[in-house]
């Protein structure tokens, strides 16, 4: 077991090493100047100069990447080009509305696709299950910016039960969470829709299998087979889809955050790759690439713990 | 009974007196990249605290007119070298610190600084020494005489800043303005509150939030639900007229100080030749433009001016639409077959939007364009800096920022030392009516020269809730005066 944590480990920092070298390079390798970016055009060629060499961009690329890899090392993210602040405590900000926001659209998810997914599965080939189906079909289909304006359109606009977008702050938690509901609606229908077609798809391989015909022969109803033997069995890929949904939510709720103006973090990647905020985008990418990474080296623990095979091979 | 019903008419109209509104959500598009406009371009930054937080010697006012700021009063010597002003008295700073001369001193010595980082450097290069004669006089030496001296100094970027907070100036502004800075939430918005012991009058609002909303889409929505009170700068033209016919709301067609060019690159071939450039100026029909990329909002322009500016030259009859006369001006400078350029084209709508409508009338005359979008950064390094274009579409924001054309190694290459002579004995003189004449020889010689294609002059749109007044209809400089804003019911 030691030998394979060994390992596992080794490979995880070297994937590290291996990202921070890439987003590095793919970051300072795109065109454009933060410091004339702030200026502008009418600033004289000296001061650009000026703030570059403020800004220390003047050094030598090896020796930026060195301090960079080295700050984060113990924990220093170091400062914003162009908000000239922590740019930890920035991508900290972001990520507290982020990460709820990504909850709570996956719960609203998992609300939602169970049901479904479970009477699409239990009425296989009738009515209901074409019903989700079809509604599933479509909310794979929508775009979700567009489903989102629909959304502000009837629900801010007409009938103004919900902000159409920003966010007031956590210090009022009940507000907080409305501004977060219209989002979270349009981020979890196209993610309902895919978990709800892979259990129904899951439940139903599992319903084909002979310990399903040995509960119903010992005198299960069809109801307790689904629940005790059924939807256990059918649960491993559903959560595996969901540990991938919950890792996209985080990041990929860019548009989304753009159409509610959401200071999200999604929006503060946006923002800096045009600012040419480099130090942000490094910093916040390579964060995102851990955060995959890390769970990837914990599903590959677990793996460890659930077959022995793993850990000798 | 009358007296009762009097009495209950009084309270009434008491309490209502006592509900209005005092505080203001105002949404812009961008949010500023930090909060010093003393060291960055960003439009943003004055946006939210020019005239609010922070105060010059002079300022603008909402038509562009200098008025006295934090100097009340000023003499200028005979020569123009030397101007005394008289500073306001009684003021503080928002950290309870003493405005005087010598933080006039300091702002401007730091402006004009060799390390400095100042967006505008090249206004205040011109000022040799700043001398403080008494804590509210101050005198600044100039190199020579500048006439443009006390519009320089409105700027946002020649505000007075303290050295005693000047550390924290871009997280914590504090100026001396009207109001204080309160809280910034990163990516969503800033709130200012009223500086109770502001040194002029007093503020209407009490409070105010300005909203950084960047989508088209989400504008409209935020304003429609009336989330936001107002927004300054509405960034979907297409959706004004819905706003028009709603009572609710007031919609304030402005103009900003962007001209709007299609730049030419010219020192490059074909550009370098007057008569192409000539030529594709009369290859552009400017209102179809106004009218398929700005929805019809905008100004045509046919020199690098201001229209509402009381200087502007109207000579866009230099340049009309006519692309037959166009195509004989290309035959004459010897491109019969046309030829084939790039156009490279900044985010802004006007310049997506209006380079489609530009390569399509230009191919109309025999002239191809490989159309490339670029993000910002980009275009500041490839064309702007790298001059690597050539054509491109921008406005130039800036105001009065004809002298432009003065500078050879600027991006489009306009190299003329008589448009240079003269902008020299401009900025020396101080003489309204020769200052008159001078400028509008520099517009006809740019005019003439068809360095760019003059296309509109940006219009600034304000969508706002019918009940407020006083917010600028106009930007002559990027900034939300909040001073006069007030709820009229």
């Amino acid at each position: 077991m030691l030998a394979y944590l060994t390992r596992r480990l080794t490979s995880l920092i070297l994937s590290l090493i291996a990202a921070s070298a890439v987003i590095f390079l793919v970051v300072e390798v795109a065109p454009g100047d933060p410091a004339s970016y702030m200026l502008g055009i009418n600033a004289q060629p000296e001061t650009v100069a000026a703030l570059r060499d403020e800004l220390g961009l003047d050094q030598p690329k090896i020796q930026r990447y060195l301090s960079w890899v080295g700050g984060m090392l113990t924990g220093d993210f170091g400062l914003s080009y162009t908000y000239r602040t922590p740019v930890a405590e920035m991508i900290a900000t972001r990520l507290w509305i982020s990460l709820p926001l990504a909850l709570y659209a996956l719960t609203l998810a998992i609300l939602l696709a169970f049901p479904a997914g479970l009477i699409a599965a239990a009425t296989r080939g009738r009515a209901p299950d074409f019903g989700v189906m079809a509604f599933s079909q479509l909310g794979v289909a929508i775009p979700n910016f567009w489903f989102a304006m629909l959304l502000v359109l009837g629900f801010a606009i007409t009938w103004r039960i919900f902000p159409s977008g920003g966010f007031p702050g956590w210090d009022n938690p009940l507000q907080a969470i409305r501004a977060l509901t219209l989002p979270a609606v349009a981020l979890a229908l196209p993610q309902a829709a895919i978990l709800a077609r892979v259990l129904r798809s899951s439940l139903i391989d599992t319903l084909g299998e002979d310990y399903i015909r040995t509960a119903r022969a010992k005198g299960l109803t069809r109801r307790q087979t689904l629940w005790r033997h059924g939807v256990r069995n059918a649960l491993i890929p559903v959560l595996t889809i969901i540990g991938l949904q919950f890792s996209f939510l985080i990041a990929g709720g860019i548009i989304i955050e753009q159409v509610f103006y959401l200071p999200g973090l999604g929006r503060l990647i946006f923002q800096s790759i045009s600012q040419r905020d480099l130090i942000v985008v490094e910093s916040a990418v390579m964060l995102l690439v851990f955060a995959v990474i890390l769970v990837n080296f914990l599903t590959d623990l677990a793996y460890a713990l659930t077959d022995p095979r793993l850990r000798k091979g | 009974m009358i007296l009762r019903l009097t009495l209950a008419a009084a309270l009434l109209g008491g309490t209502a007196a006592l509900a209005q509104q005092t505080d203001l959500t105002l949404a812009i598009q961008l949010e500023p990249p930090h909060l010093d406009p003393t060291s960055a371009a960003a439009g943003a930054i004055d946006s939210v605290l020019y005239s609010n937080v922070f105060e010059g010697l002079t300022s603008f006012t909402e038509t562009g007119a200098i008025v006295p700021g934090l100097a009340r009063e000023w003499e200028i010597s005979e020569d123009g070298l030397i101007y005394t002003f008289h500073l306001a008295q009684g003021v503080t700073f928002h950290d309870g610190t003493t405005f005087d001369a010598e933080d006039v001193k300091f702002s401007l010595d730091r402006a004009r600084a060799e390390d400095s980082t100042n967006a505008q450097k090249a206004l205040y290069t011109g000022i040799t020494d700043v001398t403080v004669i008494d804590p509210t006089t101050v005198q600044l030496t100039l190199d020579a005489p500048n006439g443009n001296l006390l519009f320089n100094l409105a700027w946002g970027d020649a505000v007075i800043v303290a050295p005693e907070s000047i550390e924290g100036i871009k997280q914590t502004p504090i100026g001396t303005g009207p109001f204080k800075f309160d809280e910034w939430r990163q990516g969503d918005s800033i709130t200012l509150v009223q500086n109770a012991d502001y040194w002029g009058e007093a503020p209407f609002l009490t409070k105010a939030t300005f909203k950084f909303i960047s989508d088209p889409t989400a504008a409209f929505a935020a304003m429609m639900a009336q989330d936001v009170d107002a927004f300054s700068g509405f960034p979907a033209p297409e959706n004004l007229p819905q706003f028009e016919g709603d009572p609710r709301f007031a919609v304030i067609k402005g103009s900003s100080e962007g001209e709007t060019i299609l730049a030419m690159n010219n020192k490059q071939p074909p550009f370098d030749n007057p008569m192409v450039r000539e030529a594709l100026s009369h290859a552009i029909d400017r209102q179809a433009i106004i009218d398929g990329a700005m929805f019809g909002l905008g100004t045509p322009i046919g020199t690098h001016f201001a229209p509402h500016n009381p200087d502007y030259v109207d000579l866009t009859g230099l340049s009309v639409y006519d692309p037959d006369r166009a195509r004989m001006l290309l035959v004459d400078a010897g491109y019969a077959e046309g030829f084939t350029t790039t156009l490279k084209l900044p985010p802004p709508s006007y310049a997506r939007r209006g380079g489609e409508i530009i390569a399509s009338q230009l191919r109309n005359v025999g002239i191809e364009t490989e159309i490339t979008n670029l993000e910002w950064a980009q275009w500041l390094e490839e064309v702007f800096r790298g001059k690597d274009f050539g054509l491109t579409i921008v406005s130039h924001t800036e105001p009065f920022d004809i002298g432009i054309y003065a500078r050879p190694d600027y991006y489009f290459q306009y190299d003329n030392p008589e448009f240079q002579a003269l902008m020299k004995l401009l900025n020396a003189t101080t003489d309204p009516a020769a200052r008159s004449d001078m400028l509008a020889e520099a517009q006809t010689i740019i005019a003439q020269d068809y360095v760019n294609g003059y296309l509109f002059q940006l219009a600034f749109p304000t969508v706002a809730d019918a009940r407020l007044e006083g917010l600028w209809p106009n930007q002559p400089t990027q900034a939300n005066d909040l001073t006069k804003v007030r709820w009229t019911q």
